[in-house]
């Protein structure tokens, strides 16, 4: 099968960008999509050019690397799948594919399809953790946590922080990502202690960062390769306005 | 040379405890005179430099992806191992230290197992203790599955994503540093080459990965947490980024590079389907609790897995294994299956295939249980192969998976460059010859959470903390970067006609067939010859586009390849020289009657070692030999 690709090329940070256009031949449905890009790069640089650069790691949906909009989708058009979880039987022989980096404010185009998302290491530096050095732990078994609420804390922490939902909110809001977090610790007994400071420093590192405010239209959750709910959202405010009643 | 392990005297149950209470200590006031360079943020690094920080050290952290969240370890599925005797099924240190050593064939050193098997427990107590949401019972108690070569349920798990939720314990714990001061962070940093004065570790040379900038970066100790480098025969299940630079440099400037052919290849991952491919992934481990391997019990057979009836299929591990059946280590079940697909028995369209079957573990618990155990291991199949494990089963065959070689050292995890601590999979220490499921974590955050922070102690009051540099240090670093700066020149210019994969692929290929699964004393052979040819191929004919001065991937990969070009010459080397059959070392010409492996305990009771010489001379073999004071060495069986 053949695509063709209209691919965002941008040289630097600073640099101006614009679509150019490829043609991917020979392949094979069973390839993943970066499989292709992999077979697109390596034509490039046959031709002597530079090949597209773009993030990826582990290639089987964990690491959060890999972040493409495909076709004005961020991690193109299969539900609950990373980038590298995309297969070209997913698309029509001959399609044409208009590839682009995340964009959003708060991660700026470094080149190509890579952007820099550091700012989500900033909001997770401010408070998504719980404070306990090593050796301090009790023994595991001391507290018990019911099996539900474990499930719970689990779907909320399966988060991959590839920044999808920040792509994909017409505000750049990073809501989804930081309600994750929130909830997480939040549900479990270990992170109470923390829970109202928690919320309010990450909020504040948020919107320090440049993410916009959620625009309730939920394309985050949409897109989100974890599935994670939005109703997150909901526990996240409520969590931030009875600390901030609190604090008062 | 001599190879000093530096195990402490005593018995074998009371020789951390010892080392713990006698080990001289740096006074909170003098820990943060000192600084600290961790390489990687994996388990191993995220845990140490989390840990070193709370204690006081000033720490740099620095990892080659965009955030020290993204370290590779975040992908391991199953689960991690602890001797907590939570399911009072007979489990006990003493058990998990005699599993691990029997799992690797007695091929690692007694100690260090030891101790891997006693810090385990506190493992899970602190992972706990950070918010990791383990899979728990209803009466609010963690839970526990089997992993292979263990007769108990030890594993600890979170769902398939195990690996993500422990590694995000560290990472947060790592953030909290970061966000507090005492850690800098430099993500998009690839180490290019360590700095020794006076035959110490005094530094690093790193690359920003997106600016090409090379910088200097000084401390008074370096360790190294890079992970394995089973990305040599390209397709694995590694990361794309994984790789083995870090170490190999550091080898270049004299570290000793231990059981290079130890490489593990996991049975169970999904399999190649064309070669195009460039990556494998695993299904895992824990899988083999409820699902059956099988293929038809003749060769040929074409009719589909429902078409055949019960009566014509082979359940090989079961029958061949049956005390451990599914759950037979590693190194086994990978063999086993290679053999049935050897005598023609494979399923698939390429024929190197075997079952995994969960239709009697769903008739047995329902569907929505076995869903409640797998099920984003069964929607991860379905994405990639397009078809449901619920319905007909699944198709797995073995993929490299994890190297219990590396980086030689002593039982304070410190290299032979005083300095030089090197932790997680990076080391060779505690796997031997085959690293049993769901031990790879509790290594990784064992060495960083509660072996290194004490160990170090031991080096770093004996030294001075670093003042202002001298000529001959400044000296060093500025002979290291114009070591990076001319290598980086010279992939630059070659401007040849074939991209960085062709040559990797072809590496790939030469230690698959040669230095994989089943080796032989000829192909080892022909596989030296073969990559110094291809090595020198690549020197005259690679293509690397672009400059070194900005974010330029193929340079990246570039210097990694031509680091794995250098290293798959040794593992074959390594695997040469070793002329006997242990854990997943097998040599043809050592197997037993029944095909297995046949030890030469006389001869190769001893970690291998080797010494870098130069550019294109033969490196130097030294070895360290095993001594067993617990275990009585005995032929592994499982059956």
């Amino acid at each position: 099968m053949k695509l063709h690709l209209r691919v965002w090329r941008q040289k630097g940070r600073e640099a101006e960008g614009q679509f150019e256009t490829y043609e991917a031949k020979g392949l094979n449905p069973n390839m993943s999509f970066l499989e292709m890009m992999d077979v697109v790069n390596d034509e490039l640089t046959k031709e002597g050019k530079e090949p597209v650069a773009f993030e990826h790691d582990c290639r089987e949906g964990i690491c959060g690397s890999c972040a493409m909009v495909i076709n004005g989708e961020p991690h193109g058009p299969n539900k609950g799948a990373t980038t590298c979880q995309v297969y070209l039987r997913s698309f029509q022989d001959g399609e044409t594919l208009t590839v682009e980096p995340w964009r959003a404010r708060a991660f700026p185009v470094l080149k190509d399809l890579v952007t820099d998302r550091s700012a989500f290491d900033k909001v997770i530096q401010a408070g998504g953790f719980v404070s306990v050095n090593t050796g301090q732990a009790p023994d595991a078994n001391a507290m018990p946590i019911g099996k539900e609420d474990a499930e719970k804390a689990f779907d909320a922490a399966h988060c991959i922080g590839c920044g999808a939902c920040v792509a994909a909110c017409r505000n750049g809001s990073a809501m989804l990502f930081v309600a994750a977090k929130v909830s997480h610790l939040g549900m479990l007994p270990q992170g109470q202690p923390e829970r109202g400071e928690r919320v309010r420093k990450m909020v504040a590192a948020m919107d320090a960062a440049g993410f916009g405010n959620c625009s309730n239209q939920y394309a985050c959750e949409a897109v989100c390769p974890k599935e994670i709910s939005a109703d997150w959202i909901g526990r996240m405010n409520r969590d931030y306005a009875v600390s901030a009643v609190k604090k008062l | 040379m001599k190879l000093d392990p530096r195990i402490p005297g005593g018995p074998l149950a009371d020789k951390w405890t010892k080392f713990k209470t006698n080990v001289p200590l740096v006074t909170p006031a003098n820990k943060r005179k000192y600084e600290v360079i961790v390489v990687g943020t994996g388990l191993a690094g995220a845990s140490a430099a989390a840990s070193l920080a709370e204690l006081g050290y000033r720490v740099k952290s620095f990892c080659f992806q965009d955030s020290p969240r993204r370290a590779h370890s975040i992908a391991a599925q199953g689960g991690i191992n602890a001797a907590k005797n939570y399911q009072n099924d007979g489990d006990s240190v003493k058990r998990l230290f005699h599993d691990t050593i029997k799992g690797g064939d007695f091929r690692s050193r007694e100690a260090n197992v030891y101790r891997l098997a006693e810090v385990s427990v506190n493992i899970i107590d602190q992972c706990v203790a950070q918010g990791v949401p383990f899979a728990r019972e209803y009466g609010g108690m963690l839970a526990n599955r089997s992993f292979g070569g263990a007769q108990v349920s030890r594993t600890f798990y979170a769902r398939g994503a195990t690996g993500q939720q422990l590694l995000l314990g560290a990472y947060q714990a790592l953030s909290r540093q970061i966000g507090l001061g005492r850690v800098r962070m430099f993500p998009r940093h690839e180490m290019l080459d360590l700095v020794l004065d006076e035959g110490r570790a005094q530094g690093i040379i790193t690359r920003n990965l997106v600016t090409g900038e090379l910088t200097a970066h000084e401390a008074d100790a370096v360790l190294l947490c890079t992970g394995g480098y089973g990305n040599a025969y390209y397709l694995s299940t590694y990361a794309r980024g994984s790789n083995v630079t870090a170490s190999w440099r550091a080898h270049r400037r004299g570290a000793l590079f231990s059981n290079p052919c130890f490489t593990q290849i996991h049975p169970t991952c999904i399999p190649v389907s064309g070669e195009y491919q460039s990556k494998l992934t695993l299904m895992s481990e824990s899988l083999r609790n409820d699902g059956r391997c099988w293929v038809p019990k003749s060769a040929g057979e074409k009719r589909s897995a429902a078409q055949i009836p019960e009566g014509e299929r082979d359940y090989f591990l079961e029958r061949l294994y049956p005390s451990y059946g599914n759950l037979a280590p590693r190194d086994i079940a990978s063999r086993a299956a290679k053999r049935v697909c050897d005598e023609g028995r494979g399923v698939g369209p390429s024929g190197l295939g075997v079952y995994l079957d969960f239709s009697e573990a769903i008739g047995r618990l329902g569907e929505s249980t076995v869903k409640e155990r797998y099920a984003n291991l069964f929607s991860m199949y379905h994405e990639i192969t397009g078809e449901s494990a619920y319905e007909s089963p699944m198709r797995i065959f073995p993929a490299v998976h994890y190297t219990m070689g590396g980086l030689w050292v002593d039982y304070h995890l410190m290299s032979n460059i005083p300095g030089l601590f090197v932790l997680g999979e990076a080391n060779f220490s505690d796997h031997g010859a085959n690293r049993l499921g769901a031990s790879a974590l509790m290594q990784g955050l064992a060495d960083g959470y509660f072996v290194l922070p004490y160990t170090i102690g031991d080096y770093l009051s004996k030294q001075k903390p670093g003042g202002k540099k001298t000529n001959r240090q400044a000296e060093a670093f500025w002979q290291a970067t114009e070591t990076v700066q001319a290598r980086t020149k010279k992939l630059l210019g070659i401007r040849g006609t074939k991209p960085v994969s062709d040559f990797h692929r072809r590496l790939g290929k030469i230690l698959w067939d040669q230095c994989g699964m089943s080796r032989t004393k000829k192909g080892l052979e022909q596989g030296v010859e073969e990559i110094r040819g291809l090595r020198q191929e690549f020197w005259e004919n690679v293509n690397v586009p672009g400059s070194g001065e900005d974010l330029n991937q193929s340079l990246e990969k570039a210097g990694r390849v031509s680091d794995f070009l250098e290293l798959g010459e040794l593992m074959c080397r390594d695997a040469l020289e070793r002329d006997e059959s242990c854990g997943c070392h097998f040599r043809e010409d050592h197997q037993t009657a029944e095909g297995e492996c046949e030890r030469r305990d006389e001869k190769f009771s001893h970690v291998s070692a080797w010494e870098f010489q130069g550019e294109g001379k033969a490196e130097v073999r030294h070895a360290e030999p095993l001594s067993f004071e617990e275990v009585q060495l005995a032929t592994r069986s499982y059956k």
